[in-house]
């Protein structure tokens, strides 16, 4: 309910009292309001500035977090006033809102910031009044689409192919990735090649060439060097239909593929080939067959494949769709009006152009886009006086829409330049956080090698922080009895002893060092571990998982490997490496199966969700899990 | 013959066309005025009209409310209507939000003019708050006249028939169309043949303050309900 209702109802209770001689049946009892009469001050400090309010301003809502007890957390004993630590400047909006009513969105704010803020203070974004909410929404709007753009492009452009993908998936992708593979770059240079030599052989075929002798007259290059053309023509579509038919074949969704603009425009391309090739050489019908050459230009639109500006243009009148009807249409109202007086005005003169209203379309569109070939002119005055206004009126209705297609070709433009340089932003800055982590896991290294040390020289200045962090690291190695090492020792290892591992179908694992299913585990306990560390490693550090996935630690369970309790007691030589069906993502330490072997062997091998307690004293009856880092 | 006219014809209107146009871009740039009317001024008309209320101590003395709770209300008043007034319009949007099933548009009317005293079309803080201060402290009889007053529409005294079926009607319109049982049409007149028969004494067709008073004073769940309200500010 709104603020002002919550005002008025002690108002509305009060006129009741009009009810009273009325009632059929004696009234129900009043609440009972315990809470303090008196409207008192309250003290708010959000980060330093203090700000006063009368608490029946802030009770005005109920469900929000000021309006609500859930404000006496923040309460300060000693201050007496209610301390949050939040931006101030936002606040000041909030309590607005309190005061007014109305949620005011501030336009130099980030509307990721404003909106953190607004769920912090349990306020919904959809009491923003008017005056504001559109600007809010197109903020959000075009924020959310970045998002999206940024994520959709990690995904899927430099996604790396799954490894068992089939033939058929691996081409679909090489089509549309041409810089996934050398091969597929190859084929899009050739086809687009070939687009270029068949566009100018058409051109070139109609140039007049010298006559051969006997002929005075002069001839189109393509009938004098007949078989030439043919031939070169023949390549051509050779090449543009098998590339037709392998995107076909590899299309996953064949219908979905037939029917998108570009297969359109290939089969357009090649068809009149096709067609001639089984026409006869029937007089007739060679009329049409001329009709259908014209059609070989479209494949000048197969450069859209290779040309991402001819994409945007595409897109954008596309996306100026109304604005252009609107043109049209506004067009076409003029013309008819125009036509029509035109023609009624030249009726009088003989040898008159306007022989018809259709006859003075022509006319009129030509005046009005203000070309004026002067092939048809008025000559009676009234004509005159009609022609110039129509001219007149032709340059304004033509400037109006011209705007507002140029402004959304620019934004489209300009968005896609944009999303082309955040692309290549993010990665450097992947690149300098991934840095940054190493340097993290390698104080970590340091810090345990110094500690083997065991002198206390080797305590560098390091902060609380690091030595509480090293600290719990620590305590995750001895729960689970495995070390952190760095990627050197790791790949050394692995090269040595060709771990079997078998990774799983997460993207984020992008270089997954040649792991192959190998189920018998050839590396002793001791060098697996630290292989399993290695991979670990190197895997956080090549990883490209997005940033939001560095804040995260989860702790994930996975399916128990199909292992009896038997075959966890295995002897410490033949462990099985199995990793199978795991999921890893990076950022993850994940312990799919805590060893939870017990002495008595009462416990189940079910996984809890933290993997903790060590209980096994046995060094031996572990289930091998690979920890990957997050290095925080 | 006719040809020729016709070209002639359409020069006159093109020429016609032309002056015309020629006089409004005159017009549009200022350089001559051809409207009769000068609706210039119109516009600069006060939009809202302002009221500031009487003195603190003075409605401190007209009411039986206290300093802090006269200030609390104004508070709350002056942020909901900032020019001091409430009108009829207003009034009856607020009052709806209360009864959202229903239509409280009528009710609301009548409790406006109940509220506006001196009958100018909007309620000033003080109508407001000596209303208030009657329902909320006032004595049982002043409650009562203050009932009273609401249903005598037109305030001659008396209560008719036609008037108080028009507030039963109202008051149940509130309820909206979703009621158990649901509301007969009958139901506003059965229920103010009741009321007549228990307030009008002398069977005159009419109840003057007096039978009203009277008979409310003797009915023991009227004078009971009365002080339900007490606490509500």
């Amino acid at each position: 309910m709104a603020a002002g209702v919550a005002t008025w109802l002690p108002f509305a209770r009060a006129a009741a009292v009009g009810w009273l001689p009325l009632a059929k049946k004696t009234m129900p009892k009043p609440p009972v309001d315990n809470s303090s009469r008196s409207d008192e001050i309250l003290y708010l400090n959000v980060s330093g500035v203090r700000f006063q309010t009368w608490k029946n301003t802030l009770d005005r809502y109920p469900d929000t977090l000021l309006g609500s007890s859930e404000k006496e957390f923040f309460f300060n004993e000693d201050t007496e006033e209610y301390f949050f630590d939040r931006d101030h400047e936002m606040f000041r909006h909030i309590l607005n809102f309190y005061r007014t009513g109305k949620l005011h969105y501030p336009r130099h704010e980030c509307i990721q910031a404003f909106d953190e803020e607004l769920a912090f203070y349990g306020i919904v974004p959809e009491i923003i009044g008017d005056c504001c909410m559109e600007e809010y929404r197109d903020r959000k709007k075009e924020n959310q689409e970045r998002l999206a753009e940024d994520t959709e492009a990690n995904e899927s452009i430099d996604a790396p192919l799954p490894p068992d993908s089939t033939p058929r998936e691996r081409l679909w992708r090489a089509f549309e990735n041409p810089h996934t593979s050398t091969m597929a770059l190859v084929f899009y240079y050739v086809t687009g090649f070939f687009i270029a030599v068949s566009v100018i052989a058409n051109v070139v075929e109609t140039v007049p060439c010298r006559p051969p002798e006997g002929r005075v007259k002069d001839l189109p290059c393509g009938e004098k060097y007949q078989l030439a053309f043919f031939c070169m023509d023949t390549a051509c579509v050779l090449i543009f239909t098998f590339e037709y038919l392998m995107r076909l074949f590899a299309a996953p969704s064949r219908c979905k593929f037939m029917r998108s603009v570009m297969s359109v425009i290939d089969v357009v391309a090649i068809m009149p080939y096709y067609i001639g090739l089984v026409m006869p050489e029937n007089e007739d019908v060679s009329g049409a067959f001329v009709t259908l050459r014209v059609f070989r230009v479209f494949r000048i639109f197969k450069f859209s494949r290779h040309s991402q500006g001819l994409r945007i243009l595409g897109y954008t009148l596309k996306s100026c769709a109304s604005e252009l009807g609107f043109l049209l249409f506004s067009l076409t109202m003029a013309i008819i009006i125009f036509a029509t007086v035109m023609f009624y005005a030249e009726k009088g003169t003989k040898s008159s152009d306007f022989t018809s209203i259709p006859a003075s379309f022509w006319y009129t569109i030509v005046t009005m886009t203000t070309l004026g070939y002067g092939d048809m002119v008025p000559n009676t005055i009234a004509g005159k006086i009609f022609g110039s206004i129509c001219s007149l009126s032709g340059v304004l209705v033509i400037a109006l829409p011209v705007p507002v297609i140029v402004s959304n070709f620019s934004r489209i433009y300009h968005q896609n330049q944009r999303a082309d340089k955040r692309r290549a932003q993010q990665k450097v800055r992947l690149a300098r956080i991934r840095m940054a982590k190493k340097g993290t896991t390698n104080a970590f290294l340091q810090y345990k090698e110094d500690r083997g040390d065991s002198t206390a020289l080797c305590v560098k200045n390091r902060s609380a922080f690091e030595h509480q962090h090293h600290h719990l690291l620590h305590c995750l190695e001895k729960t689970t009895n495995h070390e952190f090492t760095d990627e050197m020792t790791y790949s050394e290892l692995c090269m040595t002893e060709s771990v079997g591992f078998r990774t799983s179908r997460s993207t984020s694992l992008s270089s997954q060092q040649g792991a192959q299913n190998n189920p018998t585990g050839c590396c002793p306990r001791r060098a697996r571990r630290r292989a399993a560390m290695r991979l670990a490693n190197s895997t956080a550090s090549v990883s490209r998982g997005s940033v939001q996935e560095l804040d995260t630690l989860h702790i994930k369970t996975t399916s128990i490997p199909p292992q009896t309790r038997s075959s966890l007691n295995a002897q410490a030589g033949n462990l099985k490496l199995n990793c199978g069906e795991q999921d890893f993502t990076a950022a993850i330490i994940s312990i799919p199966t805590p060893p939870a072997n017990t002495p008595d062997e009462s416990l189940p091998p079910s996984p809890a969700p933290i993997p903790g307690i060590l209980r096994n004293t046995r060094a031996t009856a572990f289930t091998h899990e690979t920890v990957k880092i997050s290095s925080l | 013959m006719s040809v020729r006219w016709e070209t002639e014809g359409l020069q006159t209107v093109g020429i016609v066309c032309l002056v015309i146009m020629f006089l409004k871009l005159m017009h549009l740039l200022g350089l001559i005025d051809i409207t009769e009317t000068d609706s210039s001024d119109s516009d600069l008309e006060l939009s809202t009209v302002r009221h500031q209320p009487e003195g603190l101590d003075q409605l401190q003395a007209q009411t039986k409310f206290t300093r802090k709770e006269l200030q609390s209300l104004y508070r709350g008043f002056k942020n909901e209507c900032p020019s001091g007034l409430v009108d009829e319009e207003t009034f009856k949007s607020i009052y709806s939000q209360f009864f959202p099933q229903g239509d409280a548009t009528t009710y609301a009317h009548f409790l406006f003019n109940a509220f506006d005293m001196d009958r100018n079309g909007s309620i000033r803080f003080e109508d407001f708050v000596i209303g208030l201060s009657v329902l909320l402290r006032g004595s049982v009889t002043e409650k009562l006249n203050w009932a009273f007053n609401l249903y005598d529409i037109n305030k001659d005294g008396y209560i008719t028939k036609e008037e108080m079926l028009a507030i039963m009607k109202s008051i149940y319109d509130m309820m909206g169309r979703y009621t158990y049982p649901c509301v007969r049409d009958e139901a506003p007149s059965e229920h103010v043949d009741k009321f007549f028969q228990k307030m009008d004494r002398n069977r005159d067709g009419v109840v003057t303050i007096e039978e009203f008073i009277e008979t409310c004073q003797k009915d023991e769940n009227i004078m009971n309900s009365m002080q339900l309200f007490e606490n509500v500010i």
